[in-house]
């Protein structure tokens, strides 16, 4: 069954053509990646489906329902979470209270219960902190937990974000470049970890990446993209031997 | 350095550390509410101006210092919210009732403002709000049968169970009213910063769009926000009143917002402690400075004529100050000083340096 669809979506910025045009299926419990030059449009189809940005044409499905039809701020509820390409955390907040809010889309108390702290509150944030937990041992983020994010060095940072997208408890995780500015030991750890996440807690992986290492050995189906355009779609391996992606990486053969 | 073994959720929960800073936090509001006996009834007075300013300032901080809105309009809300107490008084509502209302029917006013104002950001919502409190002059003026215009109003002291409570009659009890309110609020914005709303105000200050990939909906969440604000800031300005006594349209002018502002600032952005602190430098800086001018004038054998604008004069610079030397304020200067302490020898100078984030995905909206 197919978890998320881009039917004939086309976005254009001006004359600007992001995406033209794609159209193509993630299915369930599987790691797909997407891959292309700078500007082939890969962060603009994550921006899509966080309702950043409308398109033109075209559908976007996700889980039967229609996503263009939900607020931003609706996406997460529906079990998509993501990441940024520039890190988007909390930077004044602790690692624990940057998780905690993903845990929002779980929020079941209101202002008043929450002013006054009533033992539903309790009980919330009780089972808030249970989950959240798990996550920072799932990360090996302990060491970490209570640091301010300010603080906190490039790789750690990246690390928490992906924690802070799995404890909205999401189907889907949108990973916008993972390994990027990462060494290669903590690349290694991230592929373990998509891995593990994809395996043990069962989420469906979706990710832009350009560490193609990265994307053969964790990636089932890769997605390649020029100029807002589907190249190819195929494993990874019939992927980079696709004509035109090769094509598009390192020009036509004169 | 105590080290803390968690071994329950609850400990990350609880407002407090451990057994140590529980007592600490209980002592205080006892040495605090026993004021009257170790004070004289002119510093009990002050000091009861001080908690009421903190309780504006708590009002400020949960919308300046955590949901990163800046507003210089808070003075605007201060007259509301005094106002409105006052009038219900007046139309025979009882002070218990009253009081209440006058905060919630402030909140509401903040939220009716907020629908426009939040759509701006940085700079233009400060320049917003602070039209807002230039405004609330005028509007007082101009509704002259319900505030009394340029005359103003006058209020003795409050019935509270058949008692009177005034500030000049009874200063104790008002001050223990104070300290009620100045409490009650001060747990409710403890409760709020450990659940997920205070954490949704934060998430949208420090980054709104992955707040809005965490599925906080950044227009609601900056809305309760003000209303929360505007609430707590009229019931500092109820209380304002009652201090006062008498007060007109200029008693909350667009200066006293900038005040508040500066308050929030001096004491510690994002803060509790930062509201107190910082209402207790602005609250006891004009006593001090007419204390000290008067030292200065017999040291020089000079006179002791009031400059004008002196005391602006010595905000504002004590504020630059603090933005150029210690933007944590002073509530972040302590954190320094305890983790120096905590760590010694191994305190590093760059500890709290906060980084400057130049790739910020905000560009996309």
């Amino acid at each position: 069954m197919s978890l998320l669809e881009f039917e004939n979506v086309t976005l254009k910025f001006g004359g600007l053509t992001a995406v033209d045009d794609l159209s193509f299926e993630v299915q369930e419990g599987e790691v797909f990646a997407i891959v292309g030059p700078n500007g082939a449009g890969k962060s603009t189809v994550f921006n899509l489906i966080s309702r950043f940005y409308d398109p033109f044409v075209g559908s976007i499905r996700f889980d039967n329902h229609d996503l263009l039809q939900v607020k931003p701020s609706g996406v997460a509820a529906y079990g998509v979470a993501r990441t940024f390409q520039n890190i988007e955390l909390f930077e004044h907040a602790t690692v624990l209270q940057n998780l905690l809010v993903g845990r929002h889309r779980h929020r079941r108390t209101n202002l008043i219960s929450e002013i006054l702290f009533t033992p539903s509150a309790r009980r919330q944030e009780l089972e808030n902190r249970e989950k959240v937990e798990q996550i920072i041992d799932f990360l090996d983020l302990q060491a970490n937990r209570d640091k301010m994010i300010s603080g906190l060095p490039y790789g750690v940072r990246k690390v928490v974000e992906v924690a802070r997208a799995l404890a909205t408890d999401p189907k889907l995780l949108l990973l916008d470049e993972p390994a990027s500015g990462l060494s290669v030991e903590e690349t290694t750890d991230m592929r373990w970890w998509i891995d593990d996440i994809r395996r043990q807690m069962g989420i469906t992986v979706l990710m832009v990446e350009h560490d193609m290492g990265l994307v053969s050995g964790v990636s089932d189906r890769v997605l390649a993209m020029a100029d807002g355009a589907k190249l190819a779609l195929g494993t990874p391996v019939e992927v980079q031997s696709h004509p035109a992606v090769i094509e598009a990486y390192l020009g036509k053969a004169s | 350095m105590r080290i803390i073994f968690k071994t329950n959720y609850m400990q990350d929960i609880r407002p407090w550390k451990d057994r140590h800073q529980l007592t600490l936090y209980l002592i205080l509001p006892i040495v605090v509410a026993a004021a009257p006996w170790w004070l004289d009834d002119f510093y009990l007075g002050e000091l009861t101006n001080v908690l009421i300013w903190a309780i504006a300032g708590l009002g400020l901080m949960v919308l300046t210092g955590h949901t990163g809105q800046v507003s210089l309009g808070h003075a605007a809300f201060l007259a509301f919210g005094c106002y409105a107490n006052v009038v219900l008084i007046e139309a025979g509502v009882p002070f218990l009732i009253a009081f209440p209302l006058a905060g919630i029917m402030t909140g509401i006013a903040g939220v009716t403002v907020a629908i426009p104002a939040l759509r701006l950001h940085g700079i233009y919502l400060a320049i917003f709000t602070m039209a807002l409190s230039i405004l609330m002059d005028d509007i007082i003026v101009l509704s002259e049968p319900i505030t009394g215009g340029v005359s103003g109003k006058y209020i003795g002291g409050v019935e509270i169970f058949g008692h009177l409570v005034d500030r000049w009659g009874t200063p104790d009890q008002f001050f223990w009213l104070v300290l009620t309110v100045a409490v009650l609020v001060t747990l409710g914005y403890i409760n709020l910063l450990r659940t997920p709303l205070g954490r949704s105000f934060i998430a949208a200050r420090d980054s709104e769009v992955s707040a809005q990939a965490m599925g906080v909906d950044i227009a609601r969440t900056k809305m309760i926000s003000f209303a929360l604000s505007c609430a707590v800031t009229g019931w500092a300005g109820a209380l304002m009143g009652l201090f006062a006594g008498a007060f007109n349209n200029e008693t909350f002018s667009v200066l006293i917002s900038i005040q508040l502002l500066m308050m929030i600032v001096i004491g510690g952005l994002g803060s509790i402690h930062g509201a107190f602190l910082g209402a207790i430098v602005i609250g006891f800086l004009p006593q001090f400075l007419s204390i000290s001018k008067e030292y200065v004038g017999a040291l020089f054998g000079g006179n002791t004529v009031a400059i004008p604008g002196l005391e602006f004069g010595i905000f504002g610079m004590i504020l630059i100050a603090f933005i150029l030397f210690e933007p944590m304020g002073i509530y972040g200067r302590w954190l320094k000083i305890r983790t120096w302490f905590e760590l010694f020898p191994f305190y590093r100078k760059d500890m709290f340096k906060r980084q400057k984030s130049y790739l910020k995905t905000e560009r996309l909206r």
